[in-house]
């Protein structure tokens, strides 16, 4: 996957999980928390949902790396580069 | 993430078809567990569950949907639960209460789903105490606060209350809702457990879906097994087997045998122990006690065509509020909770409710209830209603003469849908909130764990859903 392909996804993951939100004006430099207002149990569902989808698995101590969309998908990267977009 | 290929064998089995078995299901079954829920009455919904009878639709529990959220709102139960079980807001589609009202003798309280109008109220009705009312908001725990680790979750509320408000009645009549809607102790009530009630209630607010809690449970199972998850009705466990400190599986009550990984059990804590093989005497004397009878009726008309436009009325004839079981008698009128489903504001689309409806909601001794003979039971019944709607009269519109048909659900109908000691409705005194049991894949959800109400019952299947299935692996 791209890092273009990645950050579809992750947009696609946060539609699933809050599919009445807005995203078309989602920033990638700025934390989600500020603009989505997601809380712990939210992070913990877009780490489940990359495991579901893709088998990514993501240590607890990398949570940190999903606080924005830019950082996700720069972490992200390595992971999944060799993974085909369904 | 399936441990375990045989063809009978779950990754979690739960106990209970309610709102919060229902929940931690849709969970596991969205992160590819194989779960089964296995649910002893022939329908679902345990205490939230509804019926039909002469032609017409009757809700069990539902007065409203506490913890009321607009689209949109992201803070707060509600919103969280829609995004852990992937719904929409269209999905609940609530719509707001009118108004409700706290009635004693010579005083009432209006409130609405925004705190100001309580303020005001309580500005009018008891000049001085204002300040105090909100430094008590001030004081409440938050709901990130409430796993019970805060030293402050276990004190008493009157106490917390008498802090901050020095008239002994507004302490009375605040605690009134409260303990109607969410507590399972006699008397008064864990601090925590006031906090979220007073969030749920007057910082939140009321709601309800047109169609009633049928809509919601039809929401819940259409998606739960939408995503492959298996209930079985009719299906009430007998016995959790457990081998060497570990459950190993269920045995229901006609024998088949169902093995799982772990189990989730929302039965209630006195009730579950009592299912396992390692434990051969259970402290009965843990199970709550508080259990409800409700007289439904039945109206030739609308309440709000009489003059009733509230959409609960929370009434005591005197000015100190008791919560405790009656041990006397079979009932206590003394003090009740009126309710009208008609009078929400829902969309102009859903129009009206085909009928006017009038519940009232009195405490009751479940134990006198079953130890009635048939023929009294049935008579008693009628009795109760008359006894209960004479005492709300009092604090409503008398609105006897548009009765056209009614009915009554007892402490026992309540034991035959839930299946908890004592029709207990809230479950026991004592929450066990982490959800831990002394079987290290045994866990609790459901009233017993923490949260009560529709919405704080399917929290907490998805709170011990994640932290005691999905996490751990």
């Amino acid at each position: 996957m791209t890092p273009a392909e990645i950050r579809d996804e992750i947009l696609d993951i946060l539609e699933d999980i809050s599919p009445d939100e807005d995203l078309d004006g989602l920033k990638d430099d700025v934390p989600f928390r500020d603009q989505l207002e997601l809380d712990s149990m939210d992070f913990l569902d877009i780490v489940m949902e990359l495991r579901k989808r893709y088998r990514v698995q993501i240590p607890e101590e990398d949570y940190g790396a999903l606080a924005s969309m830019g950082s996700t998908v720069e972490y992200l990267e390595p992971k999944m580069r060799d993974i085909v977009k369904s | 993430m399936t441990e375990s290929n045989a063809s009978d064998h779950y990754d979690t089995i739960i106990i209970g078809a309610g709102m919060s078995g229902l929940a931690a299901g849709i969970r596991l079954a969205h992160f590819d567990q194989r779960v089964c829920i296995l649910e002893r009455h022939y329908t679902i919904g345990g205490l939230n569950s509804f019926y039909r009878m002469g032609g017409r639709d009757y809700d069990v529990g539902l007065h409203a949907m506490t913890n009321f959220a607009k689209r949109g709102d992201k803070k707060g139960p509600l919103a969280k639960l829609i995004r852990q079980l992937r719904f929409r807001w269209d999905d609940f589609k609530l719509a707001e209460q009118i108004g409700s009202s706290i009635r004693f003798p010579g005083v009432s309280l209006d409130f609405t789903n925004d705190i100001e109008l309580l303020e005001t109220e309580i500005e009018q009705r008891f000049p001085g105490q204002i300040d105090g009312f909100r430094s008590l908001c001030d004081s409440l725990l938050d709901y990130s606060d409430m796993d019970g680790g805060d030293q402050r979750f276990m004190r008493s509320a009157r106490e917390v209350m008498a802090e901050h408000i020095s008239e002994p009645l507004l302490i009375e009549m605040l605690l009134c809702p409260l303990m109607w809607y969410g507590n399972a102790r006699e008397n008064d009530m864990d601090f925590g457990q006031f906090c979220i009630m007073f969030r749920a209630c007057y910082l939140e607010g009321f709601g309800r879906p047109f169609k009633g809690v049928r809509m919601i449970l039809k929401n819940l199972v259409r998606k739960f097994r939408g995503l492959g998850g298996e209930l079985k009705l009719r299906s009430g466990v007998a016995k959790i087997h457990v081998d060497n400190g570990r459950a190993v599986g269920v045995v229901l009550d006609d024998g088949t045998e169902l093995t799982g990984t772990r189990i989730l059990s929302s039965a209630g804590n006195v009730e579950t122990m009592r299912m396992c093989d390692d434990i051969t005497e259970v402290d009965v004397a843990r199970a709550g006690k508080l259990s409800f009878i409700e007289s439904i009726s039945v109206l030739d008309r609308m309440p709000q065509s009489f003059g009733f436009d509230r959409t609960i009325v929370f009434y005591n004839d005197s000015e100190s509020f008791h919560w405790s079981r009656p041990e006397h008698s079979l009932c206590d009128a003394r003090t009740g909770v009126i309710c009208s489903p008609n009078n929400y504001i829902y969309d102009g689309d859903e129009g009206e409710l085909p009928d006017g409806v009038v519940r009232i909601t009195t405490l009751a001794n479940h134990d006198r209830w079953c130890a009635l003979p048939d023929d009294k039971y049935q008579a008693e019944k009628v009795r109760q209603y008359e006894a209960a709607v004479a005492s709300s009269v009092r604090f409503m519109p008398d609105f006897r003469r548009y009765v056209v048909d009614t009915d009554v659900f007892t402490p026992k109908t309540i034991r035959r849908f839930t299946w908890h000691d004592n029709g207990a409705v809230y479950g026991a005194p004592q929450k066990q909130l982490d959800g831990t049991t002394h079987l290290p894949n045994v866990f609790l959800c459901g009233t017993d764990q923490g949260f009560v109400g529709i919405v704080g019952a399917i929290v907490s299947g998805i709170s011990m859903a994640n932290r005691h299935c999905l996490q751990v692996q």
